[in-house]
């Protein structure tokens, strides 16, 4: 599934523009990256929840010529699914 | 940023209403969720992709008591984060 079919989604059944509908679904992602830039984490309930963490610089080697380098201090974001959404998918793996 | 405060943002970035709104949001979350339980996986460009990871199940231990438990199988689903939102958490 990519973006365009979340849009045609959204347009079928809010009765939407295409154009409408798609500024919903960029205007979605937009404020969501937003929020994770200024480091404030995204928390959907029944779904789950995006967290900025801050890593620590740390020495990395090449694997290949074992030169060791420095990997930079950086941000990364993590997703932790929500206890809703896991105990349905928990469910669904054992059903059958 | 929880989702009432998303959907509050939303309605007035697109000039729409809080209903349509909120409709966009649980649709947008709703379908990544469909899709992944259907066996397909996500792929947002800019932002990140979604995909299930399947366990079976094993026998465990409880670490404490060290009594054997049957860990059942079970899907998780990971994110992802694309390169534009990597780039941009980490400016």
């Amino acid at each position: 599934m990519v973006k365009a079919d979340i849009v045609r989604s959204i347009e079928l059944q809010m009765g939407l523009s295409h154009e409408e509908a798609s500024q919903q679904v960029e205007q979605i992602l937009e404020i969501i990256k937003n929020s994770l830039e200024n480091g404030d984490s995204v928390l959907i309930s029944g779904f789950g929840q995006w967290k900025v963490r801050s890593k620590k610089a740390r020495v990395g080697r090449n694997p290949k010529t074992k030169d060791e380098y420095e990997i930079s201090p950086r941000k990364v974001v993590t997703f932790y699914p929500s206890n809703v959404w896991r105990n349905e998918l928990q469910k669904q793996a054992n059903k059958g | 940023m929880n989702k009432s405060q998303l959907i509050d943002k939303l309605a007035v970035v697109t000039n729409q209403t809080n209903k349509v709104a909120e409709g966009s949001v649980n649709i947008f979350f709703g379908n990544i969720k469909q899709a992944l339980s259907s066996g397909d996986k996500v792929e947002i460009r800019g932002f990140g992709s979604f995909f299930l990871k399947k366990y079976e199940s094993y026998m465990g231990r409880n670490p404490k008591t060290g009594a054997k438990v049957l860990v059942p199988k079970k899907n998780l689903p990971f994110f992802r984060a694309g390169k534009d939102l990597r780039e941009k958490v980490n400016e």
